[in-house]
């Protein structure tokens, strides 16, 4: 199963090969990691996606509450929380394909960024469900090269003031 | 103004360090330099490995920080395996590395190695210092994080222009502030209420005791509760010395290379207390079989190894000496009989008497022996292989300490562990039990010996052999003998005798008896060669 961890860490140099030092020696398997500033500078904020059973993101969480400059660890709970994916795709348009791209992106809400004579590059903000319906859209075309930055997540207050 | 190198030397003195451990470089220079006439000792070992090793030693004899410094490149990474055997173990280490200048950083300039890259994985954190100002922070942090909650190494890496700038004053902090650590001291009480339920409602309980208990200084603590319940205790080898060998309560060491005794009763309980043990492969092989019939009450200060190996039933994260004062004060339970004489019964049933081999020293009954001839609070420091099983299963501890590589396993361990231990308890007996193998991986350190005249007793079991891996050949490769022969064996008398220390070989157990009666009565280092025979077992 699909677990996401959110992971506040001080914002030092160093620290997330502290903490992606962590999955491989202890064998965990990681999907994606994103890690930004958050609002407060000093801070960052790591989101993980990482496949394993309850005893493995256990030991995940606990493994990353040892990493010194880790101040929080969090594991979400489905449904509570939304989470967000940027991809760029790039896919083959040849002049006559321009047209059906141009309304695939407009039905799946991604934004066209780059035009060129025989590529177009697509950018896509939504959730990893989204990305591989628009993936299975665009292939029959000839996808060039996706770039992803990994999931980040973010807790819905709405459901945490119904708690 | 004041630079980084005297700010390092002062930042030793305000954490009361008296002794330290390390070889010199170019990019250590400067805090060597300012550590020169002071009344800081630094030993100089004849290499760094040796050094986290001493520092290792004195720690745990002294249950206070261990300091060993080394150059960069070469020296540092000399000191890894040092500092993952202190990491296995849990002995707290503050481990300081010279650096090439942080403007060339990163362009394999001389001697120029990414040591807090390469420790990541086995340090309890690192830092390198890359502004003088942050060194008193640092070193304030580090021996905090060395020392508290579940202690473990720390590594400081100070590029030699960091030693050198200057700044304008020295201020050491008070207190530290590390938002990400707090580690929990006190036991949750309601956890330990359900664990004393739990421990009413057991018919056939065990303690099994890990080196947590004595790192915490639990062991007073841990007796205690032990008398006053009736519990018997079994110990990891971490924990040997929890009790007393022939303390009525105590069953032995368990594990593959245990008493089959503990190991029996472990699996026949049907409640086992984890005092600071782990669970390593080596104590307890199949814990899921354990689990099977019995609840598990685990106490640790470290949560993450709370479920790690062992299915537990109550969690109780917290400092060991104050879980036991906290379980102490509401425990109201007595073990029932039949358990305990059952327990005796295993004991006598599975005790094999040592067979002699004419023409060699008995291991086995020698170690037992010489528990009655070193001084109670005597420090016995094993290192690892055949010897190390031996002096587990047949010290008879009282009052006094057992130090080995555990975790890592690390040969050579017990020649610079005893040197550091006899360097922080000089009026102890010290004691290094290693075999031919082990003592030949650290034998150069008979160097720092005679230059600090530092008083051990090694005991050099020579058998010829990697005895341990020839053992496992025995058992698993036809008995055919791929690279365990020590052949052309030196001539380990001499050997001391040139580096100017004693020595002397015995061939019997009563003539081993004598020699380590005597040198254990002179104040100089001595090295006892024991001659085993190849075939003695570890069993």
């Amino acid at each position: 199963m699909k677990y996401t961890l959110s992971v506040l860490v001080e914002n030092h140099p160093g620290v997330l090969s502290k903490v992606s030092g962590l999955f491989s020696r202890r064998a965990f398997n990681i999907d994606s990691l994103a890690v930004g500033v958050t609002e407060d500078p000093t801070i960052s904020r790591m989101t993980i996606v990482a496949d394993g059973d309850e005893y493995i993101i256990e030991q995940l969480e606990k493994q990353l509450n040892k990493v010194i400059p880790v101040i929080k660890v969090r594991t979400y709970t489905e449904g509570d929380y939304i989470s967000r994916e940027l991809s760029l795709i790039k896919v083959n348009s040849p002049t006559n394909k321009r047209l059906d791209i141009m309304k695939i992106a407009e039905l799946m809400d991604a934004k066209i960024v780059d035009v060129s004579v025989n590529t177009m590059t697509l950018q896509f903000a939504d959730t990893l469900e989204r990305f591989e319906t628009l993936c299975d859209l665009l292939k029959p075309y000839g996808i060039r090269e996706i770039v992803r930055t990994g999931t980040v997540a973010i807790e819905k207050d709405s459901v945490l003031s119904r708690k | 103004m004041i630079s980084g190198a005297e700010i390092m030397v002062k930042c030793l003195q305000e954490e009361n360090v008296s002794v330290l451990f390390g070889y010199p470089g170019a990019v250590i220079c400067p805090f060597f330099d300012h550590l020169y006439n002071t009344e800081i000792k630094a030993v100089l070992v004849r290499q760094e490995q040796n050094a986290a090793h001493c520092a290792s030693g004195y720690a745990r004899a002294l249950s206070k920080v261990g300091v060993c410094v080394a150059t960069s490149g070469p020296g540092a990474l000399n000191l890894i395996t040092g500092i993952a055997t202190a990491y296995m173990d849990s002995i707290p280490l503050v481990c300081i590395t010279g650096q090439v200048r942080s403007d060339v950083l990163g362009r394999d300039v001389f001697q120029e190695a990414d040591i807090t890259g390469a420790c990541e994985s086995f340090v309890k954190h690192s830092y390198l210092v890359k502004d003088t100002a942050d060194l008193p922070r640092v070193f304030k942090e580090a021996f905090h994080i060395a020392s508290t909650g579940r202690p473990g190494p720390v590594l400081i890496d100070v590029p030699v222009d960091v030693q050198t700038a200057e700044i304008e004053e020295f201020v050491y902090p008070d207190k530290v502030n590390i938002i990400g650590y707090k580690p929990s001291f006190k036991g949750h009480p309601m956890q330990i209420k359900r664990a004393l339920d739990m421990i009413s409602e057991s018919k056939r309980p065990v303690i099994c005791a890990g080196g947590g208990v004595l790192s915490s200084g639990a062991k007073p603590r841990l007796r205690e509760f032990s008398e006053k319940t009736g519990i018997p205790v079994v110990s990891t080898m971490m924990g040997i010395g929890v009790m007393a060998s022939d303390d009525p309560l105590y069953v032995g060491m368990l594990g593959s290379h245990g008493r089959k005794a503990a190991n029996v009763t472990i699996h026949n309980a049907d409640l086992v207390i984890l005092c600071g043990a782990r669970v390593g492969d080596r104590a307890v092989a199949s814990p899921d079989q354990v689990v099977e019939h019995a609840n598990v009450i685990h106490i640790d200060i470290d949560p993450a190894e709370i479920g790690k190996n062992m299915k537990t039933t109550v969690p109780i994260v917290g400092d060991m000496k104050n879980v036991l004062g906290q379980m102490l004060r509401d425990v109201d339970y007595t073990t029932p009989e039949e358990w305990t004489a059952q327990i005796d019964q295993w004991k006598k049933e599975f005790y094999k008497e040592p067979e002699k081999t004419e023409g060699f020293v008995e291991p086995k009954s020698f170690i037992s022996a010489l528990s009655g001839i070193v001084k109670p609070k005597a420090i016995m420091v094993a290192d690892v292989g055949q010897n190390q099983i031996w002096c587990a299963n047949n010290y008879r501890i009282k009052d006094g300490r057992f130090f080995t590589s555990g975790g890592m396993g690390t040969m050579g361990y017990s020649v610079p562990a005893a040197i550091g231990a006899k360097m922080a308890r000089p009026r102890r007996d010290v004691i290094a039990v290693c075999g031919d193998g082990s003592f030949q991986m650290s034998m150069n350190e008979l160097a720092t010996i005679a230059q600090e005249n530092v008083n051990i007793k090694i005991i050099v079991m020579r058998n010829t052999v990697l005895g341990m891996v020839h053992e496992l050949q025995d058992m698993h490769y036809g008995s055919r003998y791929a690279v365990t022969e020590l052949s052309d064996i030196p001539d380990f008398v001499k050997l001391a005798q040139a580096y100017g220390i004693d020595s002397a070989m015995a061939k019997s157990n009563e003539e081993a008896e004598k020699i380590a009666r005597e040198m254990l009565k002179s104040d100089k280092p001595f090295v006892l060669v024991c001659d085993v025979s190849p075939s003695t077992s570890s069993k």
